[in-house]
């Protein structure tokens, strides 16, 4: 269920966004080497290939590591890396002060407050650990 | 052993405005003050200087800013910027320009008043478009992010951390020209005020103003000059990812091959160092380069900071100024790691000297991103 490769007038970096405001979080696969990349790019930096083709993630995966902020006028957040199923690692947020490393996660693409439309991956915390 | 291994030597050495600058002073003031230190440290005038090595936080192009403050004309002007380990970057490219003929005395300097800026930490890293909307806090959360997974994997304990800036406390009592001097415990470590988790503010490095200076020339001008030379035996980079995101391995750094390429050049080993300057822009970045180094196994750096090894009177010296979490540490930190191994080799440092040969300088950029080893030593062979 690949989505079809943009077309040569759009660069991947504006179809990821384009793809995550409009609720979908994709991610590229090298045609030569099948690894999984991620942010977006031109270039396969396993292999150096440049057939990159686009493909769907469902956000399922696992906290690689976490650390919980906690600013003095707002509720406490925790930036999380990670580890989608697919074979990526994203930056993501969990809402509070639970994130145990190993915790499976649902990632959501939801909108940012804001007049640029932007979206931005909210993680939350399922049952069950990885490791 | 390299053909470079001992051929230039650092000669001079110079800092100003270290905690506290002059108030009104500008980042160029503290380039100039600690250049005349070093040159008059090295016994060398402004006229001799053909090499310039600098970067900056405030200037986008440092070496013209530079140049043109001190009224040099470099024929070799290297700018390279690795976040706070471009200083140490710049020595081993300062030493291969003199070896090959592109200069003949080389500058290394730099200078922030980050401190009097009020504080602001000024910088140009971006951040990345697919990190910023997750809000951490640049580049506290980063390092926090490592130190979590190293404790996960490893069982790094938040007290262990905390030996390290409790360490460096201790050396800074013995230096006079520390910023941060009084009493530190574990506890007052793991008491203080949460900023990312796993890290408290005094898991973190200080925010002060600094310059600093360094001259390097070939060996053989070294031998006629003022000071004692202390030569370049080795030196290495390394790099392998930009965000943090992007760190492969969050325990591990490229430190692995840094290190790896400095000691191959000097035709040295760990059990041949006798003090590190680590970078210490958190607590955690010494557990890890102690382990990428060689000194000790993945993993087991939390015990070897914990076990009292790197604290005075310790039988691995670390950051025997008090480093960037005691000493200073104005936006970069590299320059002040390399000006303390040289006066440690030089045998001026007081009452925190310890004896050796053989000095490890580490230098960290971005966010655990650059890594880059120099051993500096008092012969320019084994």
């Amino acid at each position: 269920m690949a989505d079809p490769t943009p077309a040569g007038d759009i660069g991947p970096s504006r179809y990821y966004f384009e793809a995550l405001r409009a609720g979908r979080l994709v991610h590229q696969r090298c045609e030569r080497c099948s690894s999984a990349l991620f942010p977006p790019r031109v270039l396969c930096p396993v292999c150096s290939a440049d057939a990159l083709r686009w493909e769907p993630s469902a956000g399922a995966g696992t906290v690689y590591s976490a650390s919980t902020l906690t600013p003095r006028d707002e509720d406490p957040y925790t930036v999380v890396l990670v580890d989608l199923d697919e074979g990526f690692r994203v930056m993501s947020v969990v809402e509070g002060t639970s994130a145990p490393l190993g915790a499976r996660v649902r990632l959501t693409p939801q909108p940012v407050d804001g007049p640029a439309g932007d979206a931005r991956l909210v993680a939350v915390v399922e049952g069950g650990t990885d490791e | 052993m390299s053909e470079l291994s001992g051929r230039t030597a650092v000669v001079g050495v110079g800092e100003d405005g270290v905690g506290l600058a002059v108030p009104g002073s500008t980042p160029l003031d503290l380039v100039a003050r600690a250049t005349r230190v070093a040159l008059e440290d090295a016994g060398l005038a402004l006229s001799d200087v053909d090499g310039l090595f600098t970067a900056s936080a405030y200037y986008q192009l440092p070496g013209l800013d530079v140049a043109e403050y001190l009224g040099v004309r470099p024929r070799h002007t290297d700018s390279t910027a690795v976040g706070g380990s471009s200083f140490v970057s710049h020595v081993g490219h300062a030493a291969a320009a003199i070896a090959a003929g592109q200069c003949d005395v080389a500058l290394v300097v730099y200078g922030s008043t980050q401190r009097s800026d009020s504080g602001r930490l000024v910088s140009q890293s971006e951040g990345s478009p697919h990190e910023r909307p997750y809000r951490p806090r640049y580049p506290v959360t980063m390092y926090a992010l490592a130190a979590a997974r190293h404790m996960h994997q490893y069982g790094t304990t938040r007290e262990q951390l905390a030996a390290v800036a409790v360490a460096a406390r201790q050396w800074a009592q013995l230096n006079p020209a520390a910023f941060a001097r009084d009493a530190l415990t574990v506890d007052d470590v793991l008491s203080s005020r949460m900023v990312s988790s796993p890290l408290t503010v005094r898991d973190c490095c200080l925010v002060t103003d600094g310059g600093g200076a360094l001259l390097l020339t070939s060996a053989e001008r070294a031998a006629d000059l003022r000071r004692p030379p202390v030569y370049l035996l080795g030196h290495g980079e390394a790099h392998w990812h930009r965000s943090i995101t992007h760190m492969p391995d969050l325990t591990v750094t490229a430190a692995v091959d840094s290190g790896r390429r400095a000691f191959a050049q000097a035709g040295l080993t760990p059990a041949d160092v006798d003090l590190l300057e680590l970078y210490d822009a958190f607590t955690i970045n010494p557990v890890l380069f102690l382990e990428d180094l060689g000194f000790c196994a993945k993993g087991e750096g939390g015990d070897l900071v914990a076990s009292g090894a790197i604290a005075p009177g310790g039988r691995l010296p670390v950051n025997t100024n008090g480093g960037g979490l005691s000493y200073c540490h104005p936006g970069m930190y590299g320059i002040f790691a390399l000006v303390e191994a040289v006066r440690q080799l030089r045998g001026e440092a007081g009452d925190r000297q310890v004896r050796g040969d053989v000095a490890l300088v580490h230098g960290n950029g971005g966010v655990l991103s650059s890594q880059v080893t120099a051993l500096l030593g008092t012969s320019p062979t084994r």
